[in-house]
């Protein structure tokens, strides 16, 4: 029976976890050269070097990172509730990476090319929230707690404005397959449109992976670390890389939406320029979003909690629900619903 | 095969961990195990075609009303112990509520039938992915009943509001479009000082 198993799907197993590796690889190392980037950035905006006696311009300075936190003691709090402590920052990493099941990174470059692909995307980042809120719980301390909870409802909150930000995208492309939504007709007016959308969703990203300056779910200042407070070791270890994964896949969602994936920015086309393979221009359009994650950390101080929900709430939703109204009522004036 | 493999898989994690949910002792991990009973749901509906409710599952309820079981639970400063102690003389009354409704349940479905009258929605078109189908259906021969479970909805929500809402007194609130448009000549004065006076 086994060998029957074997034959029948063996080839195909053996592929798709092929592929799964390779994006995994691919995916790990983006992480540890994130971390690189984001130092070096943010030392050229502060005045300063940045990481560089590890290696040649400190390029080996993400490896001694992951084999300090390798080789450290993993501690469990006593009264931590240990199921649940171990699960938290596991299932972060697992969610950070499983989204990237559905992103087409060049075209037919995927590893499921489901119907619902942006359903998916957003039912994945939705369950982002359980890692940490988990992770808040089970430490059994009260700035994890406070930490937790506030993350819960920040990132449930601005969730609501992605959500309508993504109905008017999926309005002007009438698909929820990500390739259709990539190579989508956009005439002028529906860009100019969704220009303000893309505004929202690149502020919103920032508040639901927990970046500066919507970094209230770990901020020092009040609460030490927030909800990674008691972790250590590898399992503080799984947080980051989910955080950071967690990042690029917010970086590449946006990609998708609203800076044409793969394909060459602007709509240039000619001899000169198409050999550039898709992946690179969808490398490069990635790179420039972290670049803005990088930036608005450098740039900006921390919001006040009630500042934040304010923004969610009280601008956002608004907006993005008038926006909706907008975007439809403006496709159906001209005539152009998908 | 694989999907068989991935049906019982499925099928065995959801029956289990709805069993989990009822005797789980901690009620955090009842809703955990709650969560996972909902994943593999919408497992379950990919593999019968149904992407799209799947999606919509894992969205609507892992994603926001299981947040805020979640939330409602740890807030909870009860002890669960206590509360199980005294539950073992509810049994009976469990026991006949619990009968009545399985014999209720038995009884419709021995007997279930559509009636010939009864004309099922079928989207017409096969080539349609379902998601499609369902747009098709929901806001053609169902629009109105849709369109009328949408108002409910939001006048259950509206309710919550008005229930909960207290205008209370005494509370310092942040009124942002009077903070922005403070003057500095309108709230600050400067004054003379001459040593020894004080203001």
């Amino acid at each position: 029976m086994i060998e029957e198993f074997i034959s029948t799907y063996g080839e195909y197993l053996f592929w798709t976890l092929l592929h799964i590796f390779v994006i995994l690889g691919v995916l790990l190392v983006s992480v540890a050269y994130l971390t690189y980037f984001e130092r070096k950035v943010m030392a050229a905006m502060q005045r300063r070097h940045g990481p560089m006696t590890v290696g040649p311009f400190g390029l080996l300075q993400p490896l001694a990172d992951g084999l300090k936190l390798l080789t450290k003691e993993t501690i469990l709090p006593t009264k931590a509730n240990k199921p649940v402590f171990i699960i938290a920052p596991m299932l972060t990493f697992f969610l950070a990476i499983v989204a990237w099941a559905v992103i087409p990174v060049d075209e037919n470059w995927v590893l499921a090319n489901i119907n619902v692909g942006i359903l998916y995307l957003f039912a994945i980042s939705s369950l982002g929230v359980y890692g940490i809120i988990m992770a808040g719980w089970a430490s059994n301390s009260r700035y994890a707690f406070l930490g937790g909870l506030r993350s819960a409802s920040q990132m449930v909150s601005y969730e609501v404005s992605m959500g309508l930000v993504i109905v008017t995208v999926l309005l002007c492309v009438g698909s929820l397959n990500l390739q259709e939504v990539v190579m989508a007709e956009r005439s002028f007016l529906m860009n100019i449109l969704l220009f303000p959308m893309m505004i929202v969703f690149l502020i919103s990203i920032l508040a639901e992976t927990n970046r500066a300056p919507f970094d209230l779910p770990e901020g020092e200042s009040e609460l030490t670390g927030g909800f990674m407070v008691e972790y250590s070791a590898m399992t503080f270890a799984l947080f980051f890389l989910g955080e950071y994964a967690n990042m690029i896949l917010m970086s590449a969602m946006t990609v998708i939406l609203f800076m044409g994936g793969w394909l060459a920015p602007f709509g240039i086309s000619g001899e000169w320029i198409d050999w550039v393979p898709g992946i690179v221009w969808f490398a490069l359009k990635v790179s420039a979003v972290l670049f803005f994650f990088i930036w608005a950390r450098a740039s900006f101080p921390r919001y006040r909690y009630d500042q934040l929900m304010r923004l969610g709430w009280k601008v956002f939703l608004p907006f993005t629900l008038v926006w909706v109204l907008v975007v439809s009522g403006a496709l159906i004036a001209t005539n152009s619903l998908p | 095969m694989l999907y068989g493999i991935a049906f019982y898989l499925f099928a065995m994690v959801l029956v289990g961990s709805a069993i989990a949910v009822i005797t789980a002792k901690n009620p955090v991990h009842s809703v955990l195990f709650l969560i996972l009973a909902f994943f593999n749901a919408a497992g379950l509906m990919v593999l019968l075609g149904a992407e799209f409710i799947a999606m919509l599952l894992v969205i609507v309820y892992v994603g926001a009303v299981a947040v805020l079981f979640l939330f409602v639970v740890m807030m909870m400063d009860v002890s669960f112990a206590d509360l199980r102690s005294g539950a073992m003389k509810y049994v009976p009354i469990g026991v006949v509520v619990g009968g009545v409704l399985l014999f209720e349940l038995v009884i419709i479905y021995s007997g279930w039938k559509f009636s010939d009258a009864m004309e099922l929605a079928n989207p017409n078109d096969i080539s349609l992915t379902n998601t499609e189908a369902l747009g098709h259906i929901l806001y053609t021969k169902y629009f109105f009943i849709f369109q009328m479970s949408g108002l409910v909805l939001l006048v259950a929500m509206i309710g919550a509001i008005v229930l909960t809402l207290r205008k209370r007194s005494g509370v310092k609130r942040q009124k942002i479009y009077e903070q922005v448009n403070r003057k500095a000549s309108d709230v600050i004065e400067i004054h003379k000082v001459t040593p020894g006076t004080g203001v």
